[in-house]
């Protein structure tokens, strides 16, 4: 049987029901979302319902909307499924005062550093991850520099000294 | 002890095992990461690998850039084959914009990217031998690498970090030189590809040096997220060309080569069929290219004016054309609300871009999916009880790229 995204939709809505929503396929990929408290039952489900399977973690990220009290960072998973070359797009939104998902790493140790990355940019605390430390960044930095929060620098300013940059 | 003036941490005296740092610059790193190892004897105990070291911020700097300049960025990833970036770039942008190239240009795309392929693979492959002590063939390919990067220059006037086409396509067609270049590498190519095959394929220094080491099984590769010829050489046929496709890769005939081991051995086999596959790509998309006979054979971009950059000497003479260069080059052109993703078979495997875009004029969020970023977390696995030299064999047959592993 060909895997379709009705089946995908339908076999989680009667996993989880009414939990999970905001169904949609922006540029044909099915993309959806559910409470952060159970984002590890929807991998799980996903990863191990022999009709789902998905099995292979593409791409864990975040992205910041300062905009939406309540539900200003989104982790997104992509996942695929490799036997039947589907994939989805699954969100997990949390408020910026207590971020804190739980980790995918027990699922796929590919997001182990990925989970390191969205920890060291947004801030996401992934609740059990094995070793959550910055990654790229140093590791006295305070602040999360992909949160909106943190402008680029102006590109008209002009009180800035470029002689030591060999601009001057 | 007293008058001690360096200071050892408590307990080192009784440690019975030695911590070695390697990096972040050692030649045998070929590029700026760092391990710290702990040894047995030889054996490597564990490791703990810092990456970071040449971390640039793209994914912020994309939020305040419009679409054709994040083109620049991207060249910087993966800079063994920065125009497969480029290119993957260019169809994430199409996606979001909804512009259909044709099929002159997806040719000439398959062309460069796989040239962009060999000259990864060839990198990687060759510096295996120099790990490993063969200098010779690594010094005998780069003369054609050469020919790869004059064919780039021929095409868009740079080498290494190519910034090459547009969104819709090229920003000139090929030059005659330009054909002639890549006739000539067809030509020339397979012999050199074949006597540098034979410095090792069977050779049994190399052979002994990579068989066995540095193996991982196709269910872990898969768990670790391992994509391209990493994961191809633990037997699973997985590759974004076919399954996948983009560019037109539907219109051509290849074979996906897998190993079986995962080891070292495999990969750099793997990696070597790539190149014989990749060649004939080449092959048959020149000749599509050659097929294309009058107007058609002109065309190497797509007909979309809003996005795409102008001629030059349009815009001297055409007001639609100047005004849609200063919207483009101003930065001033709307890009639709949407989120895609995109997936290009790299060098490394599967290079994605994740674009969220909510109506304005730069990407909202910006996320690379990085091949080497997400395998080398392996690296521990992979080397854990082989010895010292194994690992470094192992670190340079993953191919890690830092500008990749960082962004």
């Amino acid at each position: 049987m060909r895997l379709t995204h009705e089946y995908i939709q339908q076999q989680l809505q009667e996993k989880f029901g009414e939990q999970v929503g905001s169904f949609d396929t922006p540029y044909g990929m099915l993309t959806f979302e559910a409470p952060k408290d159970i984002n590890l039952k929807v991998l799980n489900f996903l990863f191990d319902e022999p009709t789902l399977q998905f099995r292979f973690l593409t791409d864990l990220t975040a992205v910041h909307y300062p905009d939406q009290p309540g539900r200003e960072l989104a982790v997104v998973y992509h996942l695929h499924n490799l036997t039947a070359n589907i994939r989805i797009r699954f969100k997990v939104f949390t408020d910026i005062q207590t971020p804190e998902v739980y980790t995918a790493t027990g699922l796929f140790s590919a997001a182990n550093w990925m989970e390191r990355e969205t920890y060291d940019f947004f801030g996401v605390h992934f609740v059990g991850h094995p070793n959550l430390k910055r990654i790229l960044n140093v590791d006295e930095m305070d602040y999360f520099p992909l949160r909106k929060e943190f402008p680029l620098e102006d590109q008209t300013r002009i009180d800035k000294d470029d002689a030591m940059f060999g601009r001057g | 002890m007293k008058d001690q003036h360096i200071k050892l941490p408590e307990g080192s005296i009784e440690k019975t095992t030695t911590t070695l740092n390697l990096g972040p610059t050692h030649p045998a790193t070929h590029g700026v990461m760092q391990n710290i190892l702990e040894l047995d004897g030889e054996r490597v105990v564990s490791t703990e690998q810092t990456i970071g070291y040449i971390h640039r911020a793209f994914e912020k700097l994309a939020e305040r850039r419009p679409l054709y300049q994040i083109t620049t960025l991207t060249d910087r990833l993966n800079y063994c084959s920065s125009p497969i970036n480029n290119m993957g770039w260019h169809l994430t942008c199409e996606k979001l914009l909804g512009v259909q190239t044709p099929k002159r240009v997806d040719y000439l795309r398959v062309i460069i990217m796989e040239l962009a392929r060999i000259s990864d693979h060839l990198i990687c492959n060759s510096i295996v031998g120099v790990d490993a002590g063969a200098y010779t063939g690594f010094l005998y390919v780069m003369q054609y690498r050469e020919l790869i990067y004059e064919i780039y220059e021929e095409v868009c006037g740079a080498r290494l970090t190519t910034n090459m086409g547009r969104i819709g396509g090229f920003e000139r067609n090929f030059s005659n030189t330009a054909f002639e270049k890549i006739e000539k590498f067809l030509q020339e190519y397979p012999a050199v590809l074949k006597e540098f095959e034979d410095l090792f394929i069977r050779n049994r220094i190399f052979m002994d040096r990579t068989q066995g080491t540095g193996g991982i099984s196709a269910e872990r590769a898969l768990n670790y997220g391992f994509t391209g010829p990493n994961l191809r050489a633990a037997g699973v046929d997985y590759d974004l060309r076919v399954h996948q496709p983009y560019s037109s890769y539907e219109d051509f005939q290849f074979n996906i080569p897998v190993g079986n081991t995962g080891d070292n051995y495999d990969r750099w086999l793997v990696r070597q069929r790539e190149m014989w596959e990749s060649l004939s790509i080449i092959e048959q998309a020149y000749r599509k290219v050659q097929d294309f006979k009058g107007k058609e054979a002109e065309v190497y971009h797509a007909d979309a004016p809003a996005y795409y950059l102008p001629e030059k000497a349009d815009v001297y003479t055409k007001m639609e054309a100047l005004i849609y260069h200063f919207k483009i080059v101003m930065g001033e052109t709307e890009i639709p609300k949407g989120e895609v993703y995109q997936a290009v078979e790299g060098g490394n495997g599967e290079l994605g871009f994740y674009l969220i875009s909510d109506g304005g004029r730069t990407p909202y969020r910006l996320h690379f999916r990085r091949p080497c970023f997400v395998y080398y977390q392996a690296y521990e696995e992979l080397i854990k009880g082989s010895m010292l030299s194994d690992a470094i064999m192992t670190m340079s047959s993953l191919n890690l790229i830092a500008g990749e592993l960082d962004a």
